[in-house]
């Protein structure tokens, strides 16, 4: 592994006399009596970190904690107050104008939250804006603007305008731009947070698998504990302009550095007060049985989604049971393709009743290997539990 | 004992120090707009009226409408029918190198303010001097460093109709949203690829409104700036006036009124988005993240409470 990027020593003050407001921050005052004695604000202070090549670094906590002001910091669009980032082995707070330009052009790219797709241009001119800027001739721009906009699965929608495109469909706009100068490094900031939840984890799925194929160092910013655990190699948690802990997820879930971190991952409280039913989502494939409803469809269906479990209801949408792709498989092999979807059914399925608590259904969502199914009183589908699903009510529940 | 301002008197002496001692600028400025408002007059006189007139109609058609066109046609035709249509080739011209004047000055420094606060700021108690003059005044300096005639009516016209395009230019560049100027520099914009790339063509609809603004304002005082001689239908009103003659009166601010509305109606479509919903995504894809951004970037100015 070599280091992509090296953060040391980086602050960012907001203010006219940021000099004296690293002073009193090297003497140990706190953010706010800074504030209070000079009016200056701290966005950073003394951010010190090393992203691996092919790393995707996460960057958590809550508003006002700096972590935008950081990413901005690492292509400049925000000049850090102090410090240095070290880029393949090169400062870029030495870099000229002219050289950070090219920097930008040629390793850095960013994807935002709003999307920002310029209104004016079609989908493929917005692909291939990163290009143009660099003085890519025509033929060039549009065949990389193409091939990136094949790689988010938006190549048909080439000559439309930005505003003819779902949320989704314009941030994978994003994304393709930002992949069409083929960067080394990703900013992403906040870069899933304005889409609804499906959306988004649909997109967190098209960020791993475009990862997997080619590998880049990407620095995502994020205040969602789920999207952090899903996609981070390691994360950074960052509380009023310092960074409090980095390491692996599961390193600091173990144990975390202080109260704010725990705060992220843990609520006792609030466990005993939501239900299963709360935090159940809607986001499993159902299959619906019905006579001639067949094994083919089914599997079929969760092929074309990929996903491995299916949730099995009748017209009444009562829960019958849960399906996978392997007991499918299984169960067609087994029956020369005459098996109902009954014959397919996971064995010892024991969906949990909608009204129990968060904390009695941990133990269940831990051990079960598909997500839970949550019925109602009258035994209708109500919704799953994932792992996942039942961090993200943790982290929402601080 | 009574006391009064001698406002009037400075400016009189400022007047008459800049007709003496600059009065090889006017002669310059007069040759320059002099020559375009000859260029713009030519080029619309050489053609016979119906061809010109066609063009106007197939402008119509193209740019708004089947509908807009028939209308453009009949007005046409009644500004034939009346005899104005020489006048109206007149007021056109004036509008036009008056227009094209304004806007060579006015969208840089629109421009210019857009991109700096101190030269808004500067360019603000201007701008409002100009446009909230009662126009008349314009004439009187205008005449009297230019004489009487085309020229000075074209000049008094710039001064009147500039500041619309310049306040809409400048407004349309701050209303940019910041991410879309973020996103340009995070893709290696230069300053100038900004500004052509993503400032202007955001804020085009801004500025054509301004355009617009600017070019009914021009009409408007074409007709005034007839007082000293810029000719036009603004002459006829104005014999209507001096003759009392109410039939020649209405008949040429008939005239005046097709011409303003087929004006507007072309010149507003070149302010349109190129699609329907368009500018609705320029909203929609602006404030989700605007809203979180600036909430961000507020909440980054503050001190946060910790561990909330």
């Amino acid at each position: 592994m070599t280091t992509k990027i090296a953060v040391r020593g980086l602050c960012k003050v907001f203010g006219t006399a940021p000099a004296k407001a690293l002073e009193m921050l090297r003497r140990g005052l706190s953010k706010e009596e800074i504030f209070a004695r000079t009016g200056q604000t701290i966005g950073v202070h003394d951010a010190n970190f090393e992203i691996e090549a092919g790393e995707i670094f996460v960057v958590m906590g809550l508003s006002g904690s700096g972590k935008s002001t950081l990413v901005r910091m690492l292509n400049r669009l925000i000049e850090p107050t102090a410090g240095e980032i070290v880029v393949d082995g090169r400062d870029i707070m030495r870099m000229s104008r002219r050289e950070l330009i090219e920097l930008r052009r040629r390793d850095m790219s960013m994807v935002f939250q709003s999307f920002a797709l310029m209104p004016h241009l079609r989908v493929w001119e917005n692909a291939a804006f990163g290009l143009e800027v660099a003085g890519f001739d025509a033929a060039t721009r549009r065949e990389r603007a193409m091939n990136a906009l094949e790689a988010v699965g938006l190549k048909p929608y080439a000559e439309s305008w930005p505003s003819e495109l779902s949320g989704g469909m314009q941030q994978r706009v994003g994304l393709a731009r930002a992949l069409a100068n083929e960067p080394s490094i990703l900013l992403m900031d906040e870069a899933f947070s304005a889409l609804d939840p499906l959306t988004r984890s649909e997109m967190q799925d098209e960020l791993l698998r475009l990862q997997a194929e080619h590998q880049r160092t990407i620095v995502f910013i994020s205040h969602d504990l789920d999207e952090a655990i899903r996609i981070g190699d390691r994360l950074a948690i960052m509380e009023g302009g310092r960074i409090v802990q980095i390491g692996r997820p599961d390193e600091i879930l173990k144990a975390p550095a202080n109260d704010y971190v725990r705060s992220f991952f843990r609520n006792v409280d609030l466990t005993r007060v939501l239900t299963a039913g709360d935090i159940a989502r809607r986001d499993q494939i159902t299959l619906v049985r019905h006579p001639g409803e067949g094994i083919r469809a089914a599997l079929r269906q969760l092929r074309e989604r990929d996903r491995e479990f299916g949730y099995v209801q009748d017209a009444r949408r009562r829960f019958h049971g849960i399906v996978s792709v392997e007991s499918l498989i299984g169960a067609l092999e087994r029956s020369n393709g005459n098996a109902s979807l009954a014959d397919a059914f996971l064995p010892d399925v024991a969906p949990v009743a909608s009204d129990v608590s968060m904390s009695e259904v941990l133990p269940l969502v831990a051990r079960s290997p598909y997500p839970l199914p949550v019925v109602d009183g009258n035994g209708t589908y109500v919704g799953a539990i994932s792992k996942t699903a039942y961090l993200e009510a943790l982290g929402r529940s601080r | 004992m009574k006391f009064e301002l001698p406002l009037g008197d400075l400016v009189e002496a400022a007047v008459e120090f800049l007709m003496r001692h600059a009065q090889w600028l006017f002669d310059a400025i007069e040759i320059v707009v002099g020559g375009v408002a000859d260029g713009i007059g030519a080029a619309l006189g050489f053609p016979p009226g119906v061809v010109l007139a066609g063009l106007i109609v197939g402008l119509a058609f193209y740019r708004v409408g089947w509908k807009f066109a028939v209308f453009a046609a009949a007005a046409l035709a009644v500004i034939f029918a009346l005899g104005l249509w020489r006048h109206t080739v007149d007021t056109l011209t004036l509008v036009l190198t008056a227009t094209v004047i304004a806007l060579i000055l006015g969208v840089p420094l629109g421009v210019a303010a857009g991109r700096s606060d101190r030269i808004e700021s500067a360019l603000r108690p201007m701008l409002d001097l100009m446009q909230t003059m009662p126009a008349f005044v314009y004439l009187i300096p205008a005449a009297m460093f230019f004489g009487l005639g085309k020229v000075p009516g074209v000049i008094a016209t710039i001064v009147f109709a500039l500041p619309p395009v310049v306040r809409l230019t400048s407004l349309g560049i701050r209303q940019v949203p910041d991410e879309l100027v973020e996103a340009g520099l995070a893709f290696g914009c230069t300053s100038r690829q900004l500004l052509f790339k993503v400032q202007i063509p955001t804020a085009l609809p801004s500025i054509m409104a301004g355009v617009n603004q600017t070019i009914m304002l021009a009409l408007s005082m074409v007709v005034i700036a007839s007082m000293i001689g810029a000719g036009g239908l603004g002459n006829q009103v104005l014999r209507g006036i001096q003759r009392l003659d109410i039939g020649l009166g209405f008949e040429s601010g008939l005239a005046v009124v097709l011409v303003a509305i087929l004006l507007d109606r072309i010149t507003q479509s070149f302010g349109k988005p190129r699609t329907r919903s368009a500018r609705a995504t320029a909203r929609s894809s602006a404030v989700p993240g605007k809203e979180k951004e600036s909430a961000d970037r507020r909440a980054v100015m503050q001190p946060a409470e910790p561990g909330a």
